[in-house]
């Protein structure tokens, strides 16, 4: 075992998947001279049939990607950035998402849709998305979040043998994070089954993505301050492990979803709706959320970082739940 | 493509009978309300559908559109799945879930026939990239109408195409109009096929009332293709009898004389002619004729005593698994 960072899980996730079976295959722009360092090497290894740079057609090369695996192939479609999934949008919903319903089960569609959100870096409205939510409303997506390089490592190789398809939404904010990563060829984390971060008594803090790392510090600084946070990692946005967070809530009787997406009909509404309907008799509290404001994010670095869910917020929030007060200052 | 009728021939001549009783009886029913949805019937393309099927192996892929019920019983599918789905019927080829837009028989090698107007062509790119990977000589085609040339998915699909040498073959069915507009207000080349410069591709254009005049050019596509020498953009010259969709509100074109002409240059007739000319006998034809109404009406027979889909299948075929059912349903 050895340490190594997010991205190094994003490598090795690949690169195991594509010793391991040859149907799988890599394609997007620029992934031969790979831009983030999620495919170094991969030419010299598999060759520029199974690595392949595509023009800039992402509807174009997301339907290839499609049409490659109703053929048997398992492509992992590199999207860059999650902004340039919205391009995609045609191929990803009429076909990726609905083909295999539409024929009655005739099609499968084993492929990956890896993008990264690249957002706090001043890079303005156009290239900071975090579109999970967007996708988690449309049925035959699986999709997943992960928070850490070892949740990575094992989601995304689980996603790789998946025969559904599956987008895999990758948080800049967490790239140099670093885990122990398993090396045993089949450590998976299978989808859909969530992870308890940090346990606790007093209040639950779910945690999308990146938000999993702010509500871990979070919970730290609230211990020091007489409050006890659970986090909660779903880890899979589609499908969700409700019943691990539900189990949670029950436990703790206050929720706070941190999500770093913008608010409405955000992955924290689904699971704030949820917690309501399915646990309301448990919660001693009303439900938070924190989450992104409803505008664009701005180029200007200081008015953008104030828009994102931040460890103050998740802890104003946990205050008020708890002791009904403001935080009070360290 | 021989000038000699042989088995190969007779079998066009089904093909084509069956697409044209298939959809008049489908249209029949529809009106008595059998059929629930809109209709988007292939009448008057059958030439330019067989044609290209029949220069296919069984093995070979195939990709369509919104227009759908006559690329699979051209690529040779069985009737029965497919009269049944457009009656909404479990037993039908996509278990219910697809209907008239989306009649395709993964059996035959078929990857779907796609209503999102051409969004077929970068998922054939996609199924022909799968081939080249595999190792393996099967050819894809992807049919498409006229209007479908003017979407960003045609041209990002041909340009892969292009660009990998991928063993494709593109296939504009032309019959002039994308519901009502005409592609000579949409498009601003005077042939589609002038389009397939744009991506260093050969293209050629083909009467498509002519069956065999079709099967050879996709013959030399599919070939060209196969060994190795990549994509060809097809445009056949066709025409559909019908309104755009039959039950899609009321899209009545004022075609004039336009439709009595192209109905003198009917596929099946015109090719009738050219057998009976070749020495076969009319009674050949007429026996294969009535094989056809017989099999259209097992098929409807089958459809009509085949039950609708439970509710529960709703939740199939999402994913591998089946989705958890809500409590709402069935209760
Ligand atoms: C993306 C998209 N836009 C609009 C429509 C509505 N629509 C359905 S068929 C059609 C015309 C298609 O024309 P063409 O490609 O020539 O095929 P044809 O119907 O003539 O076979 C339109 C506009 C659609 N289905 N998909
Ligand atoms: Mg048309």
């Amino acid at each position: 075992m050895a340490k190594a960072t997010y991205l190094d899980a994003i490598r090795l996730a690949q690169q195991e998947e594509m010793m391991r079976d040859n149907r799988v295959f890599i394609m997007g722009e620029d992934i031969v001279c790979n831009v983030f360092g999620t495919t170094t090497g991969f030419v010299e290894l598999f060759g520029t049939e199974r690595v392949r740079d595509t023009p800039i057609s992402e509807n174009g090369f997301m339907g290839a990607g499609a049409g490659a695996a109703m053929v048997g192939m398992r492509p992992i479609i590199d999207t860059t950035l999650s902004s340039f999934l919205y391009p995609a949008m045609d191929q990803i919903i009429s076909i990726i998402a609905k083909s295999r319903y539409i024929y009655g089960g005739q099609a499968q569609l084993p492929l990956v849709i890896r993008s990264c959100m690249f957002y706090g870096n001043s890079n303005a409205a156009q290239h900071s998305d975090r579109p999970y939510p967007m996708f988690m409303n449309m049925p035959g997506l699986k999709i997943i979040a992960p928070s850490t390089a070892y949740d990575m490592k094992g989601l995304l190789k689980a996603a790789i043998r998946e025969n559904d398809p599956v987008m895999c939404f990758e948080d800049s904010t967490c790239w140099t994070s670093k885990d122990e990563l398993p090396d045993a060829p089949d450590f998976i984390i299978p989808l859909g089954k969530g992870d308890i971060k940090r346990e606790g008594s007093d209040v639950s803090i779910i945690g999308v993505a990146g938000a999993v790392q702010l509500a871990l510090k979070a919970a730290k600084q609230l211990a020091a301050q007489g409050i006890s946070a659970e986090v909660v990692d779903p880890r899979t946005l589609a499908p969700l492990d409700m019943p691990l967070i539900l189990q949670s809530v029950r436990k703790t009787g206050r929720a706070i979803i941190v999500d770093p997406a913008h608010q409405v009909c955000s992955a924290a509404s689904e699971i704030s709706a949820t917690i309501v309907e399915q646990a309301f008799d448990a919660l001693r509290a009303p439900v938070l959320r924190v989450t992104t404001a409803q505008t664009h994010m701005p180029f200007s670095p200081l008015i953008e970082k104030s828009l994102y869910p931040t460890v103050d917020r998740i802890m104003a929030a946990a205050h008020k739940l708890v002791t009904g007060r403001p935080a009070v200052d360290a | 493509m021989t000038d000699r009728p042989n088995d190969h021939s007779l079998e066009k001549y089904r093909r084509m009978q069956r697409i044209r009783t298939f959809e008049s009886e489908a249209e029949a029913i529809h009106a008595a309300g059998e059929i629930p949805g809109a209709l988007h019937t292939y009448s008057g393309q059958e030439g330019s559908g067989v044609g290209c099927c029949m220069a296919l192996r069984t093995d070979d892929y195939m990709v369509g559109t919104h227009r759908s019920h006559g690329h699979p019983i051209a690529k040779g599918a069985a009737l029965r799945p497919l009269m049944a789905e457009l009656l909404g019927k479990a037993t039908g080829v996509c278990k219910g879930k697809g209907g008239s837009m989306h009649l395709s028989d993964f059996s035959v090698g078929s990857l779907g026939e796609t209503s999102i107007v051409g969004s077929g062509v970068p998922v054939a790119a996609g199924a022909a990239l799968g081939s080249k990977l595999q190792g393996v000589d099967r050819v894809t085609l992807c049919f498409f109408g006229d209007g479908a040339t003017n979407e960003g998915a045609f041209h990002e699909g041909m340009n892969l195409a292009a660009i990998w040498k991928l063993p494709v073959v593109f296939v504009c069915e032309n019959n002039g109009y994308a519901v009502s507009t005409p592609a000579s207000v949409t498009v601003p080349v005077k042939d589609v096929a002038e389009r397939a410069k744009a991506y260093g591709m050969p293209a050629v254009i083909v009467d498509g009332q002519d069956v065999d005049a079709v099967e050879a050019v996709v013959a030399d596509a599919v070939l060209r293709a196969r060994t190795g020498g990549g994509p060809t953009l097809v445009e056949t010259k066709t025409y559909r009898y019908g309104e755009h969709a039959v039950n899609m509100g009321r899209i009545l074109l004022d075609r004039g004389s336009e439709l009595d002409e192209w109905r003198q240059r009917d596929p099946i007739t015109l090719y009738r002619a050219k057998l009976i000319a070749q020495g076969v006998e009319a009674a050949t034809l007429d026996a294969i004729e009535q094989e056809v109404v017989t099999e259209v009406a097992d098929a409807l027979e089958f459809a009509r005593q085949s039950p609708y889909p439970d509710v529960t299948e709703a939740f199939d075929d999402v994913f591998v698994d089946r989705l958890p059912i809500p409590d709402y349903i069935n209760s």
